[in-house]
């Protein structure tokens, strides 16, 4: 249910203004953030994105609503900030994170089908670290004041982006970067963005949407409870876009894509391992930091300091093809994916 | 004696996997399994019942959760 309703919402973004198959990406939302202050410099893809802000707070307010609201953390945080920063650079070699991959998929973009095999990939692997072992260790629970250090972050993005607000033929406001062209300068009105991804944020700290755990929870265990969320989801994004006229199947010009089939394939396998190793994919990620879970947070952190990173060096994808650095930093973040894969375990008893 | 999981502070699939791997051990019998969060408690109450164990009871011990699974 709560995957067909973000099927839904997400190409009305779309058709409110939000670029194209991107009504809601995870990661290039991040990014944008990322860019909006200046970590990286990249011009198209610069905008504090409410919905971000809107996830993590909507997942606060169903947490304390429903009393699951606990403040954890210490299950190795640094392992989960380099799983972070390495899981965004993967997702923006392919130019998305899971549920971009869906409503590129559901928009008509083939290649999202190569991009969704390497998430599948990714996670199976993933699944057989988990099957010898691997875990990140035990969290603590902690402060409540720590587990709302990322919601109060958020808050401030909020303060931050009303306080200094787009200017017309501005490239910045204060402190604030914003894009004049390419995906960054486009976006659905402030107050509807915020409150899509409130409601969001609220329904999916319910249900415990989760992409990556769809498909791990699939291969691990034969359970296909988050599955039929992720397929709520495309069925949902899918009838969406045919309606609004959003559908243009193929595979060449498509809004922010890129055909590289291998890299497509690659750096969503990067990022499903990343994901699977660290317990979610980027909207669980943020709302289980809304929950409380401060690793998530660091996860979070890890995930825009990797935008940074991706375009200061070049490892980010854009429609031409990869970054003159990509195929780098995907064996880099393949081989410390490794590493941690095999070398992180700890049986309880 | 009840075997005792105890699946506090880790993420899923953890709690489900412990929780498994003890079900596959006894075949038959009581385990009590603790976990610390709503998430989990889910997880492994839904893996319980796809492998024909039975939740017999939730108890809430402060912020956990005790869950007695069987099998007879």
């Amino acid at each position: 249910m709560v995957g067909a309703l973000i099927g839904i919402l997400a190409p009305l973004l779309q058709k409110l203004g939000n670029p194209g198959n991107m009504g809601i990406c995870v990661a290039c939302f991040e990014r944008d953030i990322a860019g909006a202050l200046g970590l990286h410099r990249a011009a198209v893809v610069q905008y504090l994105r409410p919905e971000i802000i809107g996830f993590v707070l909507g997942s606060l307010l169903a947490a304390y609503l429903f009393k699951e609201f606990r403040a954890r953390g210490g299950s190795a945080p640094i392992v989960r900030f380099i799983l972070g920063a390495f899981a965004m650079i993967g997702a923006l070699v392919f130019l998305g994170c899971p549920w971009r991959a869906l409503l590129r998929l559901a928009g008509g973009d083939g290649n999202a089908i190569l991009g969704l095999l390497g998430l599948i990939f990714g996670i199976w692997i993933g699944t057989l670290f988990f099957r010898g072992g691997y875990n990140l260790g035990r969290s603590q629970q902690t402060h409540a004041a720590a587990g709302w250090i990322l919601p109060v972050m958020m808050m401030g993005f909020l303060v931050l982006r009303l306080v200094f607000p787009t200017l017309e033929g501005q490239e910045s406001s204060g402190v604030l970067f914003y894009s004049l062209k390419g995906p960054g300068s486009l976006y659905a009105p402030l107050i509807v963005s915020l409150i899509v991804g409130l409601a969001v944020g609220f329904l999916a700290q319910r249900s415990r949407f989760c992409t990556m755990g769809a498909f791990r929870d699939l291969i691990l265990f034969r359970q296909g409870h988050l599955l039929s969320g992720v397929v709520g989801f495309l069925c949902a994004a899918f009838v969406t876009s045919l309606i609004l006229g959003q559908f243009h199947p193929g595979f060449q010009n498509q809004p922010v894509a890129h055909t590289m089939g291998l890299w497509n394939f690659s750096g969503m396998a990067l990022a499903g391992i990343a994901f699977a190793l660290a317990g979610g994919c980027p909207g669980r990620q943020l709302f289980l930091a809304g929950e409380g879970d401060s690793d998530a947070a660091i996860f979070v952190l890890g995930m825009i300091v990797g935008a940074a990173f991706s375009h200061n060096f070049g490892l980010a994808s854009s429609p031409q093809g990869i970054g003159p650095h990509g195929i780098a930093a995907v064996v880099v973040g393949l081989i410390v994916c490794l590493f941690v894969g095999f070398t992180m375990k700890k049986q309880f008893a | 004696m009840t075997k005792i999981v105890d699946t506090r502070g880790l993420s899923c699939p953890q709690p489900v996997l412990m929780t498994l791997k003890q079900m596959e051990s006894l075949e038959k019998g009581e385990i009590v399994v603790l976990v610390d969060n709503d998430t989990a408690k889910e997880n492994v109450a839904r893996a319980v019942a796809s492998k024909g164990w039975s939740v017999k009871q939730i108890q809430t011990e402060e912020k956990d959760y005790h869950l007695t699974i069987i099998k007879e």
